[in-house]
């Protein structure tokens, strides 16, 4: 399997060889790893890639997925991405 | 082990500070950090850099600020377009006469610093900036060198090359309280109950070094207030500056990467002093504010999908300006800390002369009225140029 052509994250276009890479310098939280590559900070907001980068941290720090750090109490919303227009009050009286 | 200094605090403040005492070879620096770099405020930022302020104080410190900010990616070793400086300008709206007449004689006061912003009319707006409205705009004042720069990457920027100067950084290390004895500070106590001793203490944390100061019985006026801001997703680069209102308080600006960025400030503010207060939860209200007020000032956007919002604490201390320097009732404590919203932003400016502030040296450019004493005194630092 070549690393390069695995994509991760397709909002950012970030393959595995960008996330196994990341990790490797030190960035072993799922809040480092959005900070350092913008994985999850795209348009799906992590609903692709989430997973599968807790998983890749989950094996490197020979932890179960449950036990990997993030912080699970920070909720970004809106759930999927929304227009403006949809919270403008006058226009929808 | 003991250290010659701890800095407690992995945002801009500590890790700036920290490199640039490890440039000054100030002996062994440990750096501490209970998540990790720019998990807090800076990391929650808007991004924003700027010299357009009102006294002549914050204008010659910024505008300091900025020039770092110009040399930082070759400086740090880092890659410029992680820095992502981008300088587009703010573009200061006003709302009212008044403050249009308030403004205009900030600029006076900006240009005999050599800050050259220039003093544009709505129509002048309406040519330069087309999609931005101006109808209920008496006049802007625009500044072609502030803007934008990364603040996740300049943290990182700042902590490698940290590292490479030697700096020690424990992340996800937790430090619970200060330790002194009458002759001063003696160093720190972890979360796993170790003490680690050293002959300086630097306490960059943010809204959380209230509390952390009161491990030793000082009062320090600092709190913490939710602020909220929102990220649009990333479209072709359009627009380029930040457009903002000091008496309205909205900020947006499209990042380098594309995206626009922008928030307001909160209709209700609290004081949190304690960390077990701090709510950085969203609210479905910034939405609905947020969303009225892009229609009302740039309309061409409102079809943008909003992808993500957040919220982030302002460090702020009751004249809105960092409270920086010793600790005079426990010699060798330092305090780096209560940015009032332009934490980031000061930070690279800030750092190298707080290290020669630590280091005994002379003081090249001087930041001693924001040492807290102050508030005993009196003698508070005035800025009128601020948003909310």
């Amino acid at each position: 399997m070549n690393l390069k052509d695995v994509i991760v994250c397709r909002c950012e276009d970030l393959t595995l060889e960008d996330v196994r890479k990341a990790i490797a310098e030190g960035y072993i939280s799922w809040d480092e790893l959005k900070r350092v590559l913008r994985i999850g900070l795209g348009p799906c907001g992590g609903k692709t890639c989430r997973l599968l980068v807790l998983r890749e941290l989950a094996n490197h720090l020979m932890l179960s997925v449950d036990q990997v750090n993030y912080r699970p109490t920070v909720v970004r919303p809106p759930l999927r991405s929304t227009s403006f227009e949809v919270f403008l009050k006058e226009e929808n009286g | 082990m003991t250290y010659d200094i701890i800095i407690i605090g992995g945002g801009i403040t500590g890790v700036s500070i920290a490199y640039e005492l490890a440039k000054k070879k100030a002996g062994k620096i440990l750096l501490l950090e209970k998540e990790f770099l720019s998990a807090g405020s800076s990391g929650s930022c808007a991004a924003g850099i700027r010299a357009q302020f009102g006294s002549e104080f914050n204008i010659g410190l910024m505008k300091l600020a900025l020039e770092k900010f110009e040399v930082l990616a070759e400086e740090l070793e880092y890659p410029a377009d992680r820095i992502g400086l981008w300088q587009g300008g703010y573009l200061v709206m006003s709302s009212s006469q008044p403050e249009w007449e308030s403004l205009k004689a900030r600029v006076i006061v900006q240009h005999r610093l050599n800050v050259m912003t220039e003093v544009l009319t709505p129509g002048e707006v309406k040519y330069r900036f087309p999609d931005v409205n101006v109808d209920g705009c008496f006049g802007a004042t625009y500044h072609s060198k502030d803007g934008h720069a990364d603040p996740f990457y300049t943290v990182f920027a700042y902590g490698k090359a940290a590292e490479r100067f030697g700096v020690e950084i424990r992340k996800r290390t937790e430090v619970t309280e200060l330790v002194r004895d009458d002759q001063g500070i003696k160093g720190v106590r972890l979360a796993d109950g170790d003490t680690i001793e050293a002959k300086q203490v630097l306490v960059a944390t943010g809204a959380w070094t209230h509390h952390l100061m009161k491990t030793i019985g000082l009062d320090i006026p600092l709190w913490g207030e939710r602020h909220e801001i929102l990220i649009t997703e990333p479209v072709e680069r359009v627009f380029s500056p930040m457009v903002i209102s000091f008496s309205l308080g909205y900020y947006i600006q499209q990042r380098p990467h594309g995206s626009f960025i922008m928030g307001l400030p909160p209709e209700q503010k609290h004081r949190w002093f304690d960390p077990a207060q701090f709510d950085i939860s969203p609210t479905w209200g910034f939405l609905e504010r947020m969303s009225d007020t892009v229609q009302r000032i740039l309309p061409r956007f409102k079809g943008l999908n909003i992808v993500r919002q957040w919220a982030g604490l302002y460090e702020i201390t009751p004249d809105s300006h960092h409270i920086i320097g010793p600790i005079e009732e426990v010699p060798g404590l330092f305090s780096a800390a209560g940015g009032s919203g332009h934490g980031f932003m000061y930070g690279p400016g800030l750092a190298p002369i707080m290290a020669e502030w630590m280091l005994g040296q002379s003081l090249s450019y001087d930041i001693t009225r924001l040492n807290y004493q102050r508030f005993a005194k009196g003698e508070l630092v005035i800025e009128p140029a601020v948003v909310g």
